[in-house]
Formats: structure tokens, sequence, C-alpha cells
């Protein structure tokens, strides 16, 4: 912990933010933090900080091999220590920063500003290698133990920091002085933050300039027991929730633009889409699933969904064989208008946006389409019909349902109250714990990272790895069974007595040839610890392909 | 000839390391008939001996902790002679009294290093190195990412951070073990503050140590008695098993700090939610470690409680013949399990 009792400047200062956003886990503190330096930091520093809080980080200029291999020569330790090292640590620009000797010459340097390092970042990206290590080595020099930790998150372009869009947004409104949904909008889309100044990133995008630009997406909040105190059905348009990426396509000026909700720019992994180039009239944003599907044969606008593993196989890739093509179809099934005749209807109520997106997908034959659907909406005049309707999600390739007020705007970010997902219980299965790796992070040199299995006759087969579930005693709990009933040790994979079971919960389960066990389940995580199991009360693979078998 | 029988000096039993020449345990971690205590950690002095042999600062603290026993107590380098074998005791550096045990006989010098540091505190005795054949060292903190900054610089730390808090009306916790860290904090926080809170189990090791002829600064106990108003802006020092209890919460507002060498990971900090994490320790860091190891002369070393695997390999791969000390029957963690060790460790 370094204080802050004297002002910081420049890469310092910005250093000493991730510090201290880092040290607290209470928004309101890390929110007061943000605009503390919002208010004194240069603009040119505070659009990185924006566009590097917001995901848009300059490319990795190294890999971690190259840096491992370098701090490990500078402080002259084996390589099999400084791995030691990284596995208790648990992160590589920390564990680099612990390592190094003190600096020696804080301050000589010609860098000063976030911005003067950036510019460096990016002016080395396409250098030989012995030049970054130049660079990175005389850096390492001059920089406090803080700042090297900052400094190497930055060049190995891991970032995650737990600041989300929102909290950014509402520490900025105080400097900027206009309202959240705007600033929202204005630091979302394709801007570049070497090239943008922060007067242009604010400034009024009606006047053109920039037509990829998305609008923030609206999320839902798990609505639980609440759906008793909804009302009356009437008031909520329900769909199902489909298990994809959410996605924006957007037309303006005649160019097509495809976004998903971590803000990527997908467009081309997508050629599904290019036909909305014709279809679409120019000035039109729609929101929606992107997921694996097939028409079926015969029936107008009605499809089938794949499994996610299958969009996987698209999403990785960024050239697309036909072979894949044909192998994972990919479609867009429409939720919502966004934007009509360039412009933003998002104010308008879900009822109004949805009679238009039904006019629009009439008058420009998108009906006719394999590729485009509707969201279905389901009628039902009791919560208990709902309640029903629910439990059938899964025969329809659905991961529940949604529910959204009739007469809601298309608002900002995760808001309670207008959208509700109405999830289905996932699938569970009780499988026994065999490897054990440390943590990042805060769960640093414990560990938590666990691999099941299942039996497979006398076998038994790894099905899933999980990190999250269990409370932080428990935690300890099982790191301290770990240590004390280790058979092997794999580098920092542990091999553990197969002796704690553990209630695994998951949403979807596919076949799969990319697992040994066939089988893939979809968000595993640990949902209780079964104290009161034995391994061989554990569920088998027959079991699993049984519930594959069930489903598809 | 040195040692004619061949066995080892020190073995490594499941009562802890043993002597059999001099039929006498080093901590055992049950009741024996003869105990060599190298400090009054809850996780060296156990229960249950016949006869305990400590140092002369050790013993009142013992007394605190263990009751009335048998106790002999010696200062450092005294020569005793049990069973033909000679003890004495040298500083370690770790808390007040704590020591080294070394050991002498037939020619051959073994060294137990119970828990050191190699930075001097100014109020421990500080850690000497002790010639020897055999040295069994500690290695709590036996990974290169543990090197500790000068005490001055951390205690400033503690300071600045103390002054922010009180700018922001906040009393400043810190959560330090009771006895050896907590003496340390309040040294580093009587320079910014007039008066010093803690909890009664500081209490209770501050006043013994106080009686026991070492100067340390007055400070107040926290009763229930104890005025709300006094409590404002104020330091309050505890130790760590407070940490979630209805007693911390009393304290309302309050920034927590927690001073251990832990703190030097991010995540350990994160973990346990605390305001700040001060890498405080009285343990020897990597470096110390390794020089106190070289500085030994020893030529077996014996790696014991902590990074055992890591450390000794690193020796043998620097020339210096080291095996791990095996310890099966240890019952307490020697890796932190929680973000805050009690009594164990640090």
């Amino acid at each position: 912990m370094e204080n802050n009792s004297q002002p910081k400047y420049g890469f310092s200062a910005f250093a000493s933010l991730v510090q201290e956003l880092g040290d607290t886990t209470k928004n309101n503190e890390k929110i007061a933090a943000l605009q503390a330096y919002f208010k004194s930091a240069s603009d040119k520093d505070k659009v990185w900080v924006i566009a590097i809080f917001s995901g848009r980080r300059p490319k990795r200029m190294v890999t971690s091999t190259q840096l491992q291999a370098w701090c490990a020569a500078t402080v002259e330790l084996p390589e099999w220590l400084f791995s030691e090292c990284y596995h208790t640590v648990g992160d590589l620009a920390e564990t680099i920063a612990l390592l190094l000797p003190p600096p020696l010459e804080i301050g000589s340097t010609t860098l000063q500003t976030l911005f003067d390092y950036l510019a460096t970042f990016l002016l080395l990206g396409k250098a030989e290698e012995s030049e970054k290590k130049e660079f990175i080595l005389s850096c390492w020099h001059h920089l406090d133990t803080a700042e090297r930790f900052v400094f190497n998150k930055l060049i190995t372009g891991g970032f995650r920091i737990g600041v989300s869009q929102n909290m950014l947004v509402q520490s900025l409104i105080d400097v900027l002085q206009i309202p959240s949904a705007t600033i929202a909008h204005r630091i979302s889309g394709n801007w570049d933050p070497a090239k943008t100044d922060w007067a242009t990133l604010f400034a009024d995008p009606t006047n053109g300039m920039d037509d990829s630009k998305p609008y923030p997406f609206y999320l839902a909040y798990p609505v639980e027991d609440k759906w008793a105190t909804l009302g009356s059905p009437d008031l909520w348009q329900v769909e199902w929730k489909w298990d994809g990426i959410r996605g924006q396509i957007i037309k303006r000026n005649n160019q097509l633009f495809v976004w998903s909700r971590g803000e990527e720019l997908i467009t081309d992994k997508f050629p599904e889409f290019s036909s909305l180039l014709e279809l679409l009239p120019n000035g039109t944003v729609l929101d929606g699933e992107i997921i694996c599907l097939e028409n079926r044969p015969n029936e107008v606008a009605t499809f089938t969904t794949l499994p996610f593993a299958l969009l996987q196989t698209r999403i990785s890739r960024k050239t697309i064989s036909k072979q894949q093509l044909a192998a994972a179809p990919v479609g867009f099934i429409a939720y919502d208008l966004l934007e009509l005749d360039s412009i933003d209807c998002r104010h308008l109520p879900m009822k109004e946006r949805r009679q238009t997106l039904e006019s629009l997908w009439k008058s420009r034959d998108l009906n006719k389409s394999i590729a485009f659907y509707l969201s279905p909406t389901i009628n039902a005049t009791t919560w208990e019909e709902l309640v029903a309707i629910r439990l059938q999600a899964r025969l329809v390739g659905s991961e529940g349902l949604m529910l959204k007020r009739v007469d809601s705007p298309y608002q900002v970010g995760r808001k309670v109250g207008d959208w509700w997902k109405w999830k289905i219980d996932p699938f569970v299965i009780d499988a026994v714990l065999i490897y054990a790796q440390k943590g990042h992070g805060r769960r640093s040199n414990l560990y938590t990272d666990y691999t099941f299995a299942v039996k497979d006759g006398d076998r038994l087969v790894t099905v899933a790895k999980a990190y999250s579930g269990l409370t932080d005693k428990e935690f300890v709990q099982v790191d301290a069974f770990v240590k004390a009933n280790s058979i092997e040790k794999f580098g920092p994979v542990r091999t553990v007595k197969p002796e704690l079971v553990f209630e695994i919960a998951f949403e979807g389960i596919a076949a799969s040839n990319r697992h040994k066990s066939g089988v893939a389940l979809r968000f595993p995580r640990m949902n209780r610890w079964r104290t009161d199991k034995k391994a061989s009360d554990i569920n088998t693979l027959a079991d699993l392909k049984q519930m594959i078998a069930a489903y598809h | 000839m040195r040692n004619p029988n061949h066995s080892q000096l020190i073995q490594f039993t499941d009562k802890g390391f043993y002597c059999p020449q001099g039929d006498f345990y080093i901590d055992p971690y049950r009741g024996v008939p003869k105990a060599i205590i190298t400090h009054a950690h809850s996780d060296h002095a156990r229960y249950g001996s016949e006869h305990y042999l400590c140092h002369r600062l050790t013993k009142p603290l013992l007394q605190l902790r263990l009751g009335n026993n048998h106790y002999q107590a010696v200062d450092w380098g005294e020569k005793v002679l049990i069973n033909g074998v000679e003890v004495s005791l040298h500083p370690s550096g770790h808390i007040i009294g704590a020591s080294q045990v070394r050991i002498a006989y037939g020619g051959e010098v073994w060294v137990a290093s119970g828990d050191y540091k190699t930075e001097n505190d100014g109020l421990s005795q500080a850690f000497e190195p002790i010639p020897c054949h055999h040295f069994i060292t500690e290695s709590t903190f036996g990974l290169p990412i543990y090197q500790w900054k000068p005490q001055h610089e951390m205690y400033a730390q503690i300071q600045q951070w103390i002054l922010h808090n009180q700018s922001n009306q906040c009393n400043s916790v810190l959560l330090a073990y009771s006895l050896g860290k907590a003496q340390r904090v309040i040294e580093a926080a009587s320079v910014v503050a007039k008066q010093i809170f803690v909890h009664g189990a500081i209490y209770n090791s501050q006043i013994a140590l106080q009686a026991a002829g070492i100067s340390l600064t007055d400070v107040q106990q926290i009763t229930p008695e104890t005025p709300k108003s006094a409590l404002k802006n104020a330091v309050i020092i505890a130790p760590p098993s407070v940490d979630g209890s209805p007693w911390l919460k009393k304290l309302k507002p309050y920034r927590l700090g927690v001073c251990s060498g832990w703190m030097q990971v991010r995540g350990n900090a994160r973990r346990g939610n605390v305001d700040a994490g001060f890498p405080l320790s009285d343990h020897a860091d990597w470096t110390g470690l390794l020089q106190a190891v070289k500085a030994t002369g020893a030529e077996k070393v014996w790696v014991n409680h902590g990074f055992q695997s890591v450390l000794a390999r690193y020796l043998n791969e620097q020339g210096i013949e080291a095996a791990e000390v095996k310890n099966e029957f240890r019952s307490v963690p020697t890796l932190p399990s929680t973000t805050i060790t009690d009594d164990y460790g640090e």
C-alpha cells in the first residue's frame, strides 16, 4: 500500500489509481478514486484510462514467456524457481514486480505520462525483440514496485481491474456534466485511443463521423422469486432466453457492423449476416442473439437452436471455411429495435419498439431468410402458465424466459425493474475432485481451481473444471485437504486423492470430441460440497450421456 | 572424531526435534520430560512438559501463557550441560526473548534456528549467526518474492496511513499478532499517536514485557467501560482473531490494516478485504534466509517450516547440501490458509 498523501502525476498517478481500485471492494470507493483521478489527470491520460478500463487495451507487445525469461535473467533465478514464485503469487505482472531489485534510478526517464508510455508501446509494437527488451528493462529499472506491476499489466495486455462500464460512466458524470446514458454511448464502439482526443470523444456524435457506434446494451437481472410480485402478466412481454452471444447489428451509410456485448466488432466472423446490407434500410440498429441454429424445414420462420459449443468453434477462428459454415450455421434472433431511419428509438416503450420491429421484418421480407428470426413471444394469461412453460425451456433449446415490461424504454447497462431473466434450474451431478491448482488474484497461494471427474466403470474421467461456488472458508478447508492429500505434483497441478465430492451445477450439456470424456458442460460451477457423500456415490459417464440424449 | 555413534544429533520425530544424546526436545508438539523452548509463540511453546528451558525474557511470557511450570531460564550464550550435551541459546531476532538453540556433542555442532529474522527490529536482540556443522533453518518466507523493505520504510507507511485515516475521520485498526508484531506496530504508531488503544490480549503481553524490565510504550486497554468518545480518530492495535468480530464492529468508522509478511502479495490482502496490507514480518525474507545459512558455514542445512522444498532445492543448486525436514506430524499449517494467520507462522 503506497500512500497518497503526496499528489502524484502522470504514470505514477495512474499506478496509484490502479492500486486504490485494487485495494477496495466497495463500489462507491472505486468511483470516488476514479472521480479524483479524472479531476486531476491530463486529458491525454484520461482518454487512455477510459480506453484501458473499457477493454480497449493496446495490443500485447511481448509474450509472457519473453517477460518471464527477461526477468529471470535479470534477477539470476533458475526457471523452476521463477515458476514456483509465479504459481504462488498467481499473477505474472505482480511476480515480476516483486522479484526485481529495488529501482536504481527513479525518475531517470523522459517518459512521464501514461500517454508517453502507451505511445512508446505502440511505436515499439513491430520493433525487433532486442529493442523491446531494452525498453522494458530500462523501465523496470526506474519504476517502483507498484508502478512496475501496472506497467507489466499494460504490456502483457491483461488488465482486469474490477471496474465496470457502469462505474466508469458514473465517475465521469462529475467532470463532464452530461447524462450517464450519453456518456455510455460516447465511450462505446470503435474508437482508437491513440487517435482520439478528449474533446472528440465526448463530442456530439450526431455530427456524423462514426457510423459503427453501437448503443450500450440493456441487461437483465435474475428475477428469482420476485416473479410473483410483478403484477399481471399482461404488463410483460415474455420471450425465450437464448444461449448464444448477445449482439447488435448496425446498418448505417451502406455499411454493416456486428458488435458483441463485449464491445468487439465481429462483423467478419459472420458472413451469414452480409445479406442484411441489402435487406436493412440505412440507419437501423437491431439488438438480438447470435446463435447457431437451423431452419426447420417446411416451417416458415421457425428454427432449432444448436449447442453453444458449436458457436465456440466459430468465435475462435479468424477465417471461416465453407465446411465450418455448413457445420456450424449461425443466425440472428432479433429482440429489439434501437434505431430506425437514423433516429434513436430507445426511449419508446417496449411494445411500440416491438411493433415497429415486426413491421420492419414484414416490409423487408426478413421472415423469408433462414438466418434471421424475430424472437418468438410467449402468450400466457397467468403466472402459473408461465411457470409451466418455463419448465419446457430445455426442450426448445432455451435456458429460460425473459420478462420485459411492455412500457419500458431500452435502458443502459444492468438495471433492476423493467427486464428480468428467469432461468431454469441448472443440471446437477455429483463429481469427485481429482486435480487442483493454485488460484489467481485474491486466491493467490490457495488451491482453488479444481478439476472434477465422474465414474466410467473402474476409471475416473474428468468432466469439468470449476473455480467458483464455494465460500472463502470452504476454499481454505479444501486447500488444506489438497496440501495434505497430494499424490503427485505436475508443475503447478497437484493430483489429489479422489475423496471430496461436490455437486456440480451446469447450464447445458453437449457431446464433444474436443473433450476426452466426450462430453462438454456449459458453465460448470460448484453448487455445494457434499460432505455427506463418498467417491463411490458420484455420477457416471453413462448418466451424463443420458442427459445429452434426453435434451437433443 | 565427531559424534562417534553416527546418529543424528537432532532427530525429527512425531513429538518434534529430539536430541537422543541429551534426551530432550526442542519446541515439542506434545508434553515431554524436558523441553527447550525457542520462543513464546503458541506453535512453539506448548503445554504439558515437565521441565522447560528457555531464555530469561521468554520465561515471563511462558508463565503468562502456560501458567506455572518448572522453568529454567538462561542468558544468551550461557552454556548448560544436559546428559553430557552442551546446550546454549543465541538471539534469533524473531521476537523478544526468541532464541536459536546451539547443541554441541563430541565435536559436532548443530544449531536449530527456531523462527528468526535478520533485520534488527530494535526490540528483540538482533540475530547472530552461529557457526555450526548442521543448521536447521525455518523457511516461512522461502521464496524470492518475499523481500522486505527496511523497517523504517514500513513504519513510515503505517504512520502515513494513520494520518490519512485521521484526516478522513476514521479510526485506524491495525491487526498484528499480540506477541512480537504488536510491540513493533505500537512503537511505529506511537510516533504519530499520543494514545494507543489495544485489545486485551495485546495489553497482557505488553504488561508482561514491561514487568520483565523491557522499556515499551504505555498503552490503553479497550474495555467495555472505554467511552465511545475516546475512540475517535484513534489508533487501535488488535490480534488478527478479532477480524469479523462484534468487538471490531464497535470501532466503526474504521479502516483495517494488517501487518504481516503475507501482505507482500496483493491477493492475500484482497482476500481478507482489508483496507491496507503492510508487509512487516518477524521472519527472515529470502535474502535474509540465504545470508543466515551462508553465515553459519554449515556443511548440511535442514529446511523446516514453510517453503522447505523450494529452499532446499535452491541451496543444493548453489552447492550447499540441504534437505527438507519431513515433518508430517506437525499439526499446524505451514502455509497461510487464511489471510490473517493468527497464532501460527506469523
